[in-house]
């Protein structure tokens, strides 16, 4: 990092002093604007003394190195202890942040920043994290009429988050401000919130626009013609109940999915060791595959594999792809489960094979397509939603895991998860 | 990244060179992302911004390619600077295409709006675009890092947008069979789902050429394809 450089020694106790504790008091003034008073005001309390203390080391500072005139070694280490602090605090602001100069490069950047886009090199052009035009356009004006911008800025790879951009300038004396900080707030969430809302209602309104009909259908057949009829009217309820069952999976795989949404820009951050999950699983989907008369096999190795991972989760995925495995793979008699830790120990491969009929090779980049249904009438029949591996694909995403899908007609197919 | 030189002049020119194409690559990344979002919402202001970027992404190339070959001219550089500068001039090429293919798109909006994307192609042309945004996004945060191993992953997920691409062509053969009134904004469709993936594929030449810049070498062996659209039928 560039203010704790040895060559900056003594230059350091001037500029940056007034610099950092400027940026201080703007860190202080958006951590109030995040409502979050109490560390503004101790933001402010650390500003305030590094301004404090500058006068009274600046005398002695530009004189002599001070190992020469035999100082305390600690008390030329204080105000790099400072600058430590300083910079400390600000990494320990949640908040994304960027110090640059009036050439665009960036001297400082917090852990958030770090952790949110990347680190970087020491001194390094602000393009080489942020390229967004509408950011530049922001940074460009406030470094030429010295005001505040603000823009919203939307990253979608590999998850889709929604920053809000603050440009301000370091306002330290009169002259014309020479630094800058870049702040950004994360408003994902909100807005996530709004789209899924609409998403939701247009995806529910068409999903179950099907079953609401056909109940609707039999209700009045019930009502009219098999009034009285008490066999025709078993039958209905039956339908109907299995309608409104649809309905209910339906309306649990929108909502889980709109959740799983909420939160894919967090990274989970538990390790989970493989071995017991998947035997789990295993465990929970014996009834439903002894009921379809398919055998699930587990080939795990002996020590525990451990990835970063939401347990539930991963569950989730696992007894969703099972699942599919047994239901769409069931001629094939056997479901065959594989965890293998990957090269290195930094990942592992589970990878779950059927021996079913296969998924045509047009059918297979889109199966994590929300309602895309290689046959729709299999997929009703076996009480799919069509959301099973739209659910998988959102929770991997969420772990930055890839599921890779094989297949071949006739032989069945292999749906692995690489972490 | 390259070492510094005795002249700083020419430090800066080359820094000017990075610069410049990154940001031109954001600008080819918001073009490419916008003109998607407005074929799917049938936004036709959006369409018409992304129409008019065009131009600024046209003159950022000119500007690249006129400064490589001054600096060529000026500093006879050798080595890792030659090809530092003839990448520049070769990416800036290849974003300035990834413009004019969100142009394209952009422009079928238009046409596309009167009968409206089916919700199915609409998440199948999202889908797509995603990959070759990934792709896109990662190729330009490569470019920044220089990392000649990153480069040659990127380069081998070109797949997954073929088989992506191949997977939406049949699909829409299978709209303009069911009924010939689709045919008019199924045709407009194909040519924005072959736009977006081409963007891919200028991502993974932009991937091969920063391999070249680190390495001085191509990479290694064929690039995977799965693209067999062009001896595609579907039987009516």
């Amino acid at each position: 990092m560039a203010l704790t450089d040895d060559d900056g020694k003594i230059r350091l106790r001037h500029s940056p002093y007034s610099l950092l504790a400027g940026l201080l008091i703007l860190g202080a003034a958006l951590a109030a604007g995040l409502h979050l008073v109490g560390l503004s005001v101790a933001l402010s309390i650390v500003a305030v003394a590094i301004l404090a203390y500058q006068p009274t080391r600046s005398p002695s500072a530009g004189l002599a190195p001070a190992g020469v005139v035999g100082e305390p070694p600690q008390s030329v280490d204080a105000p790099r202890d400072n600058i430590a602090t300083t910079s400390a605090a600000l990494s320990a602001i949640d908040i994304p942040l960027y110090l640059i100069d009036h050439r665009e490069n960036i001297i400082f950047q917090n852990a958030a920043a770090a952790q949110s886009f990347g680190g970087i090199e020491p001194n390094a052009h602000i393009t080489t994290r942020l390229r967004s035009p509408a950011i530049l356009d922001c940074v460009r004006e406030t470094i030429a009429k010295g005001n505040v911008n603000t823009v919203e800025y939307t990253e979608r790879h590999p998850s889709t988050r929604v920053y809000l951009v603050r440009v301000a300038p370091v306002v330290t004396g009169t002259g014309r401000p020479t630094h800058f900080v870049l702040s950004f707030r994360d408003i994902s969430e909100s807005r996530v919130v709004e789209r899924m809302r609409s998403d939701f209602v247009a995806n529910a309104s068409h999903e179950l626009r099907t079953p609401l009909a056909s109940l609707q259908g039999f209700i009045e057949t019930l009502q009219g013609p098999a009034k009285n009829d008490p066999k025709a009217g078993e039958r209905f309820l039956g339908i109907m109940l299995e309608q409104v069952q649809r309905m209910n999976r339906l309306v649990d795989d929108l909502l889980s999915l709109s959740r799983l949404e909420l939160k894919a820009h967090i990274a989970p951050s538990d390790r989970v060791d493989l071995l017991p999950l998947l035997g789990h699983v295993r465990d929970a989907l014996q009834p439903l595959a002894a009921s379809l008369d398919v055998e699930v096999v587990l080939n795990l190795p002996t020590e525990a594999v451990f990835v970063a991972g939401d347990r539930d989760e991963l569950i989730q995925v696992f007894e969703n792809l099972v699942q599919n495995a047994c239901k769409y793979g069931q001629e094939g008699k056997r479901v065959e489960v594989t965890l293998n830790p990957t090269e290195g120990g930094h990942g592992a491969e589970v990878s779950i094979r059927d021996f079913g009929p296969g998924i045509a090779e047009e059918h297979i980049p889109r199966l994590t397509e929300r309602f895309y249904r290689v046959n729709v009438e299999a997929s009703r029949s076996k009480k799919g939603t069509g959301l099973g591996l739209a659910i998988v694909k959102h929770i991997l995403t969420r772990h930055r895991a890839r599921l890779i899908v094989k297949s071949e007609i006739g032989k069945g197919s292999v749906f692995t998860v690489r972490f | 990244m390259t070492q510094s030189h005795i002249m700083t002049a020419y430090d800066e020119e080359l820094r000017f060179l990075t610069r410049r194409i990154a940001e031109m690559g954001g600008m080819a990344e918001q073009m490419a992302s916008d003109a998607v979002r407005a074929l799917v919402n049938a936004d036709a202001a959006l369409a018409q911004r992304v129409i008019s970027d065009d131009a600024i992404l046209d003159a950022a190339e000119r500007e690249i390619t006129d400064k490589a070959i001054l600096t060529i001219a000026r500093r006879q550089p050798v080595a890792n600077d030659l090809r530092e500068i003839m990448g520049s001039i070769r990416i800036a090429s290849d974003l300035e295409r990834v413009g004019d293919l969100g142009k394209n798109t952009a422009k079928r909006v238009i046409a596309v709006q009167q009968s409206g994307v089916p919700r199915a192609l609409a998440r199948g042309m999202e889908h797509l675009s995603e990959l070759a945004l990934a792709q896109l996004k990662d190729v330009l945060d490569v470019y920044t890092t220089r990392s000649a191993e990153k480069a040659q992953a990127i380069r081998d997920r070109d797949e997954e947008i073929d088989a992506m691409y191949t997977s939406l062509f049949r699909e829409l053969l299978t709209y303009m069979m069911e009924d010939p009134r689709n045919i008019t904004s199924c045709t407009h469709l194909l040519f924005c789902a072959k736009n977006i993936e081409r963007i891919g594929d200028h991502a993974t030449n932009i991937a091969e050429t920063i391999y070249y810049m680190t390495t001085g070498t191509q990479p290694d062996g064929e690039r995977p394809k799965d693209d067999n659209t062009a001896t595609m039928t579907v039987q009516g």
